[in-house]
């Protein structure tokens, strides 16, 4: 038999190997991009430790210089160190983002299930929120919550956290009804496992992969509205060195043609933003069995 | 220790009537076809016996008794998808093991390989996964094993296989089966009474 | 056309799949090993095989429709012309249709007598709706989207789509599981009338006895390959007439005939036997069988891979 003798079946090392060259098989592009990810996140937060305040400081003789050696990012109409402030203002982001998006997909994983699982009346109300806070604009609802709660770094983690966890518990809610009538599920109630059991031994090692990847996929948006809110006046105070801060003052500058004050910030934001999108969405596939193997 | 089925009704919301008062004994030791048509109810009435569903009118009784709501259900359902009856998130052995540890001889006579235990559903066929679903509804609290197109995807060879394995057991153990089936000629190699519905 | 030339003629065609096993590392997994078929014009080809052996994927392989982490090796041509990735795009829905196992395959945002009609030339209205009351689809379904049906009513809409497009290869893979067998005759019958009329059909199942009484050639799968290919008369009596071992085991293990089992199991595609797929089950297996794998031969107006058949 010809071709059944042709075809070499190869050894998984064989195979490995082969796959550097050309294609990257998706667990291979998910890993690289994981590093990276992890690269630039650690290195945000080890250089807002490291790096000194002194370039924060206040210096008229430096002051409005283009990017050069010294100071990679430039410098602002203060003589403050733009690479300097773009670190920490990135660190101070990551950190509001973080908490914004972790609570918000607590409060998605909680309204999901209790939707899914606490009779009709329940899941009314909670896909009815869901829908309101969907049909809204987020910006809107973000600014008027933060400012209800008196602004702040506590009013904007309250306001992306309230507006961000629609589309994540609307998906949970979904997996825990499809999961709840699986026949599996059903059978194990018949072998005699308790409710207890079947929830923490089918349903919740189900979820928990779904609620990684929500939290990673929510971490850009609650980033880049934190930054939108900032910029717009709403979010975080002036004196801190947050991204959007840093951004809406350079936009007061730009027309002078201190472009880097903006450039580097609003750059750095997106390669962040982007890096997590690329993340997430990767990992989305690989839990997607049928295209997990591509 | 009959299992009994006494005027029993059902029908999903205002929808008409899938079964309507209908009534079947099955003894210990017997083994009872259920035939016809797909959509006239024998799946229905599959579930309403193993206790999946409860019917509107009408009562199921084991010895006597109404089926437990909780613990092991002595009556034992097995359905026509053996990939939707299993966590696709667990190996094998886990699966297997789920209601009972079923012991070497049990595998050994459903054919199941050693080497299956360590592997995902999705890496087994669907005959090999039957058996799973076949051995993992045998424990000895079972009483009856209502077969609801238990082999209708398999071919006629892993068909034959886990039939006499099947039938054995029941057999050994003085269990009750019930066969529903589309299959004419499964129903008549098997049963020793067949129901027409 | 001449008509003993194939419309669809299948050479060694194997396809494999990389997979994960743990962490990065991958194998490769052949689920389909050697097999060749081949199918004219007028007749209705059988292939039959247990569920999750590999079989649906001859019928993406034809269609070309398999996962971008599948590989395929050997040839296939369609009218005598090599069957490349572009003919496949160009001829699938027109000169080959397909009625798939999943009813997944209906577009959900469209309305599923348009989607029907879209495989009818001049798009009639009438076309669509005889189709629809031969398989007992009330009028009213053809305004109704995909989520409004029952997955008995999508499977009809399926078959229904690909018997009224003018296709000249038919490829039915499990198009009949839980349907009414009136319906399945319905069906059934309907692929022997457009067989009648010149096309060419292949019926992949696992069930023999829905096939023996439409079917002209049975080929029968086994582990990723084409066992035996035999015409349908064979499959009689005790199964004297068929070729491979498997064929007979699978014939005989029928309800109606003795129902009489063969121990063992299909190899699983990570590991195949070195030599005949079919060797660690055959009571008739040589030295021989064990060393190296029968090629396909040509015996009693069948073919066959066995070195033992006769």
């Amino acid at each position: 038999m010809k071709s059944a003798n042709s075809l070499p079946i190869r050894t998984a090392k064989d195979t490995a190997h082969k796959n550097m060259l050309p294609k990257l098989s998706r667990r291979h592009r998910t890993l690289i991009v994981l590093a990276l990810t992890t690269l630039l996140l650690l290195s945000i937060v080890t250089g807002s430790y490291i790096l000194s305040d002194s370039g924060l400081s206040v210096n008229f003789e430096i002051k409005n210089q283009a990017p050069s050696m010294n100071n990679l990012f430039g410098t602002d109409w203060l003589g403050r160190d733009m690479f300097t402030r773009t670190v920490k203002g990135l660190s101070l982001s990551l950190g509001v983002g973080m908490m914004a998006a972790l609570v918000s997909a607590v409060l998605a994983l909680f309204l999901g299930i209790c939707a899914a699982t606490l009779g009709k009346t329940v899941d009314t109300a909670v896909t009815w929120l869901v829908d309101l806070f969907l049909g809204v604009p987020h910006l809107v609802i973000i600014i008027l919550i933060a400012f209800s709660v008196g602004g702040g770094i506590r009013g904007v983690i309250i306001g992306v956290a309230v507006t961000h966890w629609p589309s994540l518990a609307r998906v949970i809610r979904a997996e825990v009804m499809q999961l709840r009538s699986a026949e599996y599920v059903q059978v194990s109630r018949h072998l005699g496992k308790s409710r207890w059991w079947v929830a923490t031994h089918h349903l919740l090692p189900h979820l928990i992969s779904q609620f990684f990847v929500g939290l990673i996929l929510l971490f850009p948006h609650a980033i880049l509205h934190e930054a939108g809110i900032s910029f717009l006046g709403f979010g975080l105070s002036p004196d801190t060195p947050a991204i959007g801060i840093i951004l809406s003052e350079a936009m007061r500058y730009l027309s002078t043609g201190m472009w880097w004050l903006a450039f580097f910030p609003g750059v750095s934001l997106l390669i962040m933003v982007r890096a997590f999108d690329i993340l997430g969405n990767n990992i989305l596939l690989l839990l997607d069995p049928h295209k997990a193997h591509e | 220790m009959p299992l009994e089925a006494k005027g029993i009704s059902f029908r999903y919301g205002n929808c008409p009537w899938i079964l309507k008062d209908f009534s079947l004994t099955v003894n210990r030791g017997e083994v009872v076809g259920i035939s016809g048509h797909s959509g006239c109810g024998k799946s229905t009435l599959a579930r309403i016996l193993s206790g999946y569903e409860e019917p509107q009118l009408g009562t199921v009784t084991l010895d006597g008794k109404p089926l437990p709501r909780h613990g092991y259900n002595p009556v034992q359902l097995i359905l026509q998808h053996p990939e939707k009856a299993v966590n696709p998130r667990w190996r094998m052995d886990k699966t297997i093991n789920e209601g009972w540890v079923p012991d070497q001889e049990m595998l050994d006579a459903f054919g199941i390989n050693d080497n299956w235990l360590k592997r995902w559903p999705n890496e087994l066929s669907a005959g090999e996964l039957q058996r799973f679903c076949v051995v993992r509804a045998l424990s000895s609290q079972t009483s009856v094993l209502i077969a609801d197109e238990m082999t209708t995807m398999l071919d006629a060879l892993i068909q034959a296989q886990i039939w006499h394995v099947v039938t054995e057991i029941a057999k050994k153990r003085n269990l009750a089966l019930i066969v529903i089936s589309h299959e004419k000629h499964l129903i008549k190699r098997l049963c020793q009474r067949v129901i027409e519905m | 056309m001449a008509l003993n030339q194939s419309v669809l003629s299948v050479n060694e065609l194997t396809v494999s799949f990389r997979q994960y096993t743990r962490g990065l590392r991958q194998i490769e997994l052949t689920v389909i090993t050697g097999l060749s078929a081949e199918i004219q014009p007028g007749k209705i080809l059988a292939v039959i095989g247990s569920s999750g052996s590999g079989k649906s994927l001859l019928a993406h392989a034809i269609l070309g429709i398999l996962p971008s982490n599948a590989r395929v090796t050997g040839t296939m041509a369609y009218d005598g012309e090599e069957l490349t990735a572009e003919r496949q795009v160009k001829l699938r829905g027109r000169e080959i249709a397909f009625i798939p196992q999943s009813v997944n395959y209906l577009d959900p945002l469209m309305k599923v007598g348009a989607q029907v009609r879209a495989s009818i030339k001049d798009n009639k209205k009438e076309v669509q709706r005889d189709i629809f009351a031969r398989y007992h689809l009330d009028s009213q379904v053809e305004n109704l989207y995909p989520f409004q049906l029952s997955g008995g009513m999508a499977r009809r809409v399926l078959v229904s789509g690909a018997m009224v497009s003018d296709a000249r290869l038919i490829i039915a893979d499990e198009p009949t599981p839980g349907l009414h067998p009136e319906i399945v005759e319905e069906a059934l019958t309907h692929l022997r009338q457009l067989a009648d009329e010149g096309r060419a059909v292949m019926l992949i199942t696992h069930d023999v006895g829905a096939v023996l009484n439409v079917a002209d050639y049975i080929a029968v799968f086994y582990a990723g390959t084409t066992v035996e290919t035999a015409p349908v008369k064979d499959f009689a009596g005790k199964g004297e007439a068929l070729r491979h071992p498997y064929s007979k085991a699978l014939w005989k293990a029928l309800p109606q005939n003795d129902f009489i089992p063969v121990s063992g199991f299909q190899p699983s595609p990570g590991d195949l036997p070195l030599g005949c797929l079919f060797s660690p089950r055959c009571p008739m297996a040589s030295r021989e069988c064990f060393e190296s794998r029968p090629l396909e031969r040509e015996l009693r107006g069948g073919k066959v891979r066995c070195y033992h058949a006769t």
